[in-house]
């Protein structure tokens, strides 16, 4: 049995008494050492939903459960430690004057002693790759090396659990994928459930799970190649289908007959010469 | 984008002067501030030139950033020296024209008086051309510490203080940017007369302050999710230590203070 470590049980909430409800009775389960992705076109609810995660906000009903604990005002400082959050923006989530002092931040504000917030300095900042970059400046780095001394001041506090808010939204294709590729190779070593938030179809999927908001609910969930046979539907909702899974279903079509649905390059090739070797 | 951008005038170096305890070059400053004045002869001069000197020297950061450091005050300096000059009524004319008479005690006191402020920029600007903006933020929140108990917020200063250091150059980079863009939408900075151009920052400032403001929040997000709670428990990475070396140069200070005061009685 797998350790439930994100429970939201019927969540709704709104912003002010009179708003509208910006999520409407949401219940979902994370467990350890998972990846979900949450996606969504803006304004489906799924930037609120890491904000409710965190204690940033608080729902007006229902509950959530954080590793056994609730989130309410009384135990934000000690759910805080067990997530970590990743926001969209690299410049505005930057505190330190350097690489090293913007890692020890979240440390020193949880009184962790020097020494030891050195050795996770050097720990963290290597499993992001940017050890060479301890004592550079934040105006120095590109936004996917920022994304990456984020992740890693993140790291330094052993979360359990760990958000990605958008955060490969504002970079480039290079700096997503070197993002995407640190989040993955991290969480199998430390067994972190992560929860990456995105409105890009493309990045959920190397995720084990997905769950699609629209309009403050939960549309579905399902496992990515679930998600990606349901293209007319997504659209709807406001969501880019992959170019992949276009090309497939636009050879399925044309009397292709492939396999299962490709998430990827690799993938589709990978049926493609399959396919053709049979025939 | 300029990526050798420097805040402020830091040269990097690993010399004695770079190495000290950013409080020990703060509180000699300090001092050097007041014995300055109590310079009255040659020989009290020459102990504080030497002393002067002696920390430029030492702090091996080469002449042209200590001139470039001190361009904006040369003018301060020389109308010093020219006020002194012709104001001053003091021993004998040396030389009359026009309706000036200069008297001989104006000349000294007009070099003595700018020699002084000479001094004191040279001397300050080794502080800031020696050390690190932070490094100085850290010594401020350390220094001022005793005034915690009569609930001055310290912390608060000294992290806004970091906070606005390590925005400077992202704001720099922005208002870069925003001028750009509004550029390439006709707006004209650089000609005209001066009210159009002072008209021409509003549409600079204006998205400048609420993209300002929008970081401000973002970032006020960002460190509660991190655990930010106020001053209160928490530890620091970097730390300050007085070594052997800056006990040496406050010692050696106590001599040039001492070697003052010798010049001032004995002559």
């Amino acid at each position: 049995m797998r350790k439930k470590l994100v429970e939201f049980r019927n969540v709704s909430f709104r912003y002010g008494d009179e708003g509208p409800w910006v999520l409407k009775n949401c219940s979902f389960e994370i467990y350890e050492n998972e990846w979900v992705a949450i996606i969504g076109h803006n304004g489906s609810g799924k930037s609120t939903i890491a904000k409710l995660l965190n204690g940033l906000l608080f729902p007006q009903e229902g509950e959530i459960i954080i590793d056994g604990k609730q989130v309410n005002e009384a135990s934000i400082w000690s759910i805080r430690k067990e997530v970590g959050m990743v926001f969209q923006n690299p410049d505005n989530q930057f505190v330190g004057a350097t690489v090293q002092d913007d890692v020890a931040f979240g440390m020193e504000n949880r009184g962790v002693p020097r020494d030891e917030m050195k050795k996770r300095i050097t720990e963290t900042l290597s499993a992001v790759r940017m050890q060479d970059y301890r004592l550079i400046e934040p105006h120095r780095l590109s936004g996917g090396q920022k994304q990456r001394v984020a992740i890693a001041s993140v790291l330094a506090i052993s979360p359990k659990v760990l958000i990605l808010d958008e955060a490969t939204a504002m970079l480039d294709p290079s700096g997503r994928k070197e993002i995407m590729d640190t989040v993955g190779s991290i969480q199998h070593l430390n067994g972190l459930s992560l929860i990456t938030i995105t409105h890009d179809l493309q990045e959920v999927v190397q995720a084990d799970r997905v769950i699609v908001m629209n309009s403050g609910e939960i549309w579905k969930e399902a496992l990515p190649r679930e998600i990606f046979r349901e293209k007319d539907a997504l659209r709807k909702i406001g969501l880019d289908v992959p170019f992949v899974a276009i090309l497939a279903d636009e050879l399925k079509q044309a009397g292709v007959n492939l396999q299962a649905a490709p998430l990827n390059h690799e993938e589709l090739l990978e049926d493609l010469w399959t396919l053709h070797s049979k025939t | 984008m300029n990526n050798a951008l420097i805040i402020g005038q830091y040269v990097p170096g690993d010399s004695l002067v770079h190495r000290l305890d950013p409080r020990t070059k703060i509180t000699i400053i300090f001092f050097f501030v007041f014995i300055v004045f109590l310079a009255n002869n040659v020989a009290s001069y020459g102990i504080l030139t030497v002393f002067a000197l002696a920390s430029m020297f030492t702090s091996k950061v080469p002449i042209r950033f200590i001139i470039k450091g001190l361009t904006p005050v040369w003018f301060l300096i020389i109308f010093t020296f020219i006020l002194h000059l012709f104001v001053t009524r003091e021993g004998t004319v040396i030389a009359e024209f026009w309706i000036f008479k200069i008297y001989s005690g104006g000349l000294i006191q007009g070099i003595a008086i700018s020699f002084r402020f000479f001094l004191l920029i040279l001397v300050t600007s080794l502080l800031t051309l020696t050390t690190t903006p932070i490094e100085i933020t850290d010594a401020i929140e350390d220094m001022l510490h005793p005034l915690k108990r009569f609930k001055f917020p310290v912390h608060e200063l000294a992290l806004m203080m970091s906070i606005s250091l390590r925005f400077i150059p992202t704001l720099l980079q922005e208002t870069d940017k925003i001028s750009r863009a509004q550029a390439s939408r006709g707006v004209d900075f650089k000609t005209g007369p001066v009210k159009e151009r002072i008209k021409a920052i509003v549409p600079l400032l204006v998205p400048l302050f609420v993209s300002a403001f929008k970081r401000a929040e973002e970032l006020a997000m960002a460190m509660e999710a991190r655990g930010y709670q106020g001053g209160e428990g928490r530890t620091k990475l970097r730390e300050l230590k007085i070594e052997r070396r800056d006990i040496f140069i406050f010692i050696l200070f106590a001599f040039v203070i001492a070697g003052l005061f010798m010049a001032r009685t004995y002559s």
